[in-house]
């Protein structure tokens, strides 16, 4: 018998829970501007100690520093303060809708704008998003239509989803975004496949594709990983680690034994992993896989280091599972911030201006709101037809959906 | 006795299964340390500890492949998927592998696994929190498929569940967790506390799998139903002014025949109501046994009411869900026929 413990199970559990002070002593930053930029041709493997440092561009004072930093013009870099500022006034508008009854349900991205804004601005317009729910910023940035976003969340007789999907599962292929789905994941190997497509005809076009640290541990992420790896297909791989998933820390998804970024390692694709509410940064790593994938060179993984600074979602209540002031303590800050603090650096904005691109944002989301409710809000005012519900099944109704729908009387 | 709502009916009966045997554990996304987003969990783990009920990463087929690892091996894990609507990733190990261990190793490896899911709609949870996929594993051999409508039923069918040696497959009608919701939308549910049905017994009981309950006994037309549906069977038959007697199927897998035999052979007329989509329903398997078993006293075509051939529409949760509106129709139809 050798001298041996016996067995147990490890369950990983965080450091902190409701009434914990917020500990974030274990998270490992490097300094910005400290992480080397490969070229864009580099090989995964002599690149691979990216998937354990952090790029980041922005420094504590708002300096800008190092070579990851894409040097944007300042008009620039006020638009997309602008639309941080828009996607933030408009998912606190939404999030007041539900809790006034006006939706059944809704979901914000407070403290992850950038990752979805910045990404935005580094792709180019036709390029393909296949995103999660939690980048509402991609259409903002796109420059969708506010209202539109609106009738969709109040699924009123100007959804364009007609009353279909629920509240914030976009779709708008004019916009290269691609339909929500409701099960995660799914998203990721298709664009993938979108992305296979375009380089099977020749296109230049690339895809994108957003999931969550939780969402990881589906079969689909590694169906992505590989296959964009065997085919060199023209996507980026993007993982959102807001370190929770409802009520699960990133441990719990395997976030402690090994970064998300180092997921991409074992499949051979360059991994990167990026401070996720520096506008700056996130804007670097996008472009540096954007320029891969466009020259053929293949698919990007990159992990964007966040913070769901709010509840997952309108049906949640993070302070039954957290520390209530995490996410002020959070050591990356929060992504407007952090692009504001730098505009003020360089000398290209001032608070006042901030606050009063504030109160704009606010009141275009006031405005646009205005003419949704207008239209209707869910179950009240004007709704979408329910002749409409049997269409779109099928290219053409079938005769038992023609049959269903005359039963129902419409 | 406590008055337990059904999620505390549920809860009570993981609390008495961890409290008894070793080898039952429960897991699955945000169920430990939260509780489970419906609260079915809710205490067990600082309760039971943390190797008893914990936490999962987000990957179902994950889930259920290791629970049925931890079958092999001699536990009876329970699992949870967050919804129904989510099973998907696990359907594999499912229908290929847990459902078939014992056939195809001659009984040498069993895979004695509970999968608990939220199922139905009524909630405006859209298409992806709302499905009814239950006639997806009925027709998957070697899978029992459960569905309790009352809280007592619901704790002591998931005990039966758990101590039984085969896999099976618990669905839970999320939309009647808190009260019995009877389809009549515009009205407030009333609380469980007010129905007899949520006495429950602290202790360990058990609701036999495969057993049927007569809801309310009547002679004019059979309805068979199952989860919410019952509740919705109950109040179209009391508004229709019939007498009516409900089935509630309770397990449909395997079916209890007899039940439904003896009732469709007394009142000639059956009625069959489903929240899932028709083509290819549970309804479906209802109507091909009872015209087996009953052609001869049959006095009219069996009806089916069921959701319309089209996924969940969020705006339009009452013109899918098939109401009482529809339920009494059918029902003067099935007098008619
Ligand atoms: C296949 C599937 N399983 C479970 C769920 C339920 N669910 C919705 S969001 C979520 C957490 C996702 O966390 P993460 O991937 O980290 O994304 P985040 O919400 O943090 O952006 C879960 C478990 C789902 N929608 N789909
Ligand atoms: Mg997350």
């Amino acid at each position: 018998m050798k001298n041996r413990a016996r067995l147990s199970l490890r369950v990983p559990a965080p450091p902190t829970r409701p009434g914990d002070a917020p500990d974030f002593s274990g998270v490992k930053l490097s300094g910005a501007g400290d992480v080397e930029r490969p070229d864009i041709d580099a090989s995964p493997r002599d690149m691979s100690e990216l998937a354990f440092k952090l790029i980041r561009v922005l420094d504590d004072k708002g300096q800008a520093l190092g070579a990851w930093n894409p040097k944007l013009d300042p008009e620039t870099l006020r638009r997309a303060l602008r639309h941080m500022l828009l996607t933030r006034a408009y998912d606190d508008r939404m999030y007041r809708a539900q809790r006034q009854g006006k939706t059944s349900f809704y979901m914000k991205c407070t403290g992850e704008e950038a990752v979805a804004i910045a990404a935005a601005y580094a792709m180019d317009r036709d390029d393909m998003c296949f995103p999660s729910y939690r980048q509402q910023g991609l259409l903002i940035a796109r420059g969708y239509p506010l209202v539109q976003m609106m009738n969709q969340v109040y699924s009123n007789a100007r959804d364009p989803l007609k009353g279909r999907q629920l509240p914030i599962m976009y779709s708008s292929k004019e916009h290269g975004f691609f339909t929500i789905s409701g099960n995660l994941g799914t998203q990721f190997p298709q664009a993938v496949g979108w992305a296979m497509a375009s380089a099977y005809k020749g296109d230049d076009r690339i895809a994108a594709s957003w999931v969550g640290d939780g969402t990881t541990a589906e079969g689909d992420f590694h169906h992505a990983c590989n296959f964009a790896s065997v085919y060199r297909a023209p996507v980026i791989l993007n993982v959102v680690n807001n370190q929770w998933a409802i009520s699960s820390f990133a441990g719990i998804a395997g976030g402690n034994e090994s970064t998300f970024a180092s997921r991409g390692i074992g499949y051979g694709l360059p991994a990167l992993r990026v401070d996720g509410n520096d506008f700056l940064a996130v804007y670097a790593a996008t472009q540096w896989a954007a320029e891969r994938a466009r020259s053929n060179l293949g698919a990007t993984l990159i992990e964007h280091y966040t913070y769901r600074a709010e509840g997952h979602s309108t049906s949640d209540d993070p302070s039954r599972y957290r520390p209530s002031d995490d996410a002020k303590a959070w050591p990356l800050g929060d992504p407007i911030e952090r692009l504001k603090v730098h505009l003020i650096a360089i000398g290209e904005w001032s608070e006042d201006q901030q606050q009063a691109a504030h109160a704009e944002a606010v009141e275009q989301v006031k405005v646009a709101n205005k003419e949704a409710e207008a239209v209707g809000t869910l179950g009240h005012g004007e709704l979408p037809s329910i002749k409409t519900m049997f269409e779109d099944v099928f290219k053409d109704m079938p005769e038992h959906l023609r049959r269903q729908r005359q039963q129902m009387g419409v | 006795m406590p008055t337990m709502n059904m999620i505390q009916a549920l809860n009570s009966a993981l609390d008495v299964m961890l409290t008894k045997d070793p080898n039952v554990l429960t897991f699955g996304e945000d169920v430990g340390y939260f509780g489970g987003v419906f609260r079915v969990t809710d205490g067990l783990q600082k309760k039971h500890g943390l190797t008893r009920c914990f936490d999962t990463p987000i990957g179902e087929a994950g889930i259920v492949a290791t629970a049925i690892g931890m079958g092999a091996y001699g536990l009876r894990p329970v699992v949870e998927i967050q919804f129904a609507d989510y099973i998907y990733p696990a359907y594999d190990q499912i229908v290929s592998e847990a459902a078939r261990l014992r056939y195809r190793s001659a009984g040498d490896f069993t895979a004695p696994l509970v999968i608990r899911t939220p199922y139905g709609g009524g909630i405006f949870g859209g298409q992806t929190h709302s499905q009814s996929p239950e006639a997806l594993f009925t027709h998957v051999a070697g899978l029992k498929t459960v569905i309790p409508s009352t809280p007592y039923d619901a704790k002591g069918l998931l005990i039966s569940a758990i101590e039984d040696d085969d896999p099976v497959l618990f669905l839970e009608p999320k939309r009647i967790y808190n009260g019995p919701f009877d389809g009549y939308h515009d009205r407030p549910v009333s609380p469980w506390n007010k129905f007899a049905a949520s006495d429950v017994p602290e202790g360990h009981y058990t609701v036999p799998l495969g057993k049927a309950a007569v809801v309310r006994e009547g002679s004019d037309v059979t309805v068979l139903a199952y989860g919410t549906m019952v509740h919705v069977a109950l109040a179209s038959v009391a508004d229709s002014g019939l007498d009516g007697e409900v089935i509630d199927l309770r397990t449909l897998v395997p079916l209890d025949i007899e039940t439904i035999v003896t009732s469709v052979k007394k009142t000639g007329r059956c009625v069959i109501v489903h929240e899932a989509t028709h083509t290819s329903g549970f309804g479906a398997e209802l109507s091909a046994t009872v015209q087996e078993n009953c052609f001869h006293n049959l006095e009219a075509p069996i009806e089916r009411v069921t959701g319309w051939d089209t996924p969940y529409p969020h705006a339009f949760e009452w013109q899918y869900f098939p109401g009482p509106g529809r339920v009494i129709e059918a029902l003067k139809r099935a007098m008619e026929g």
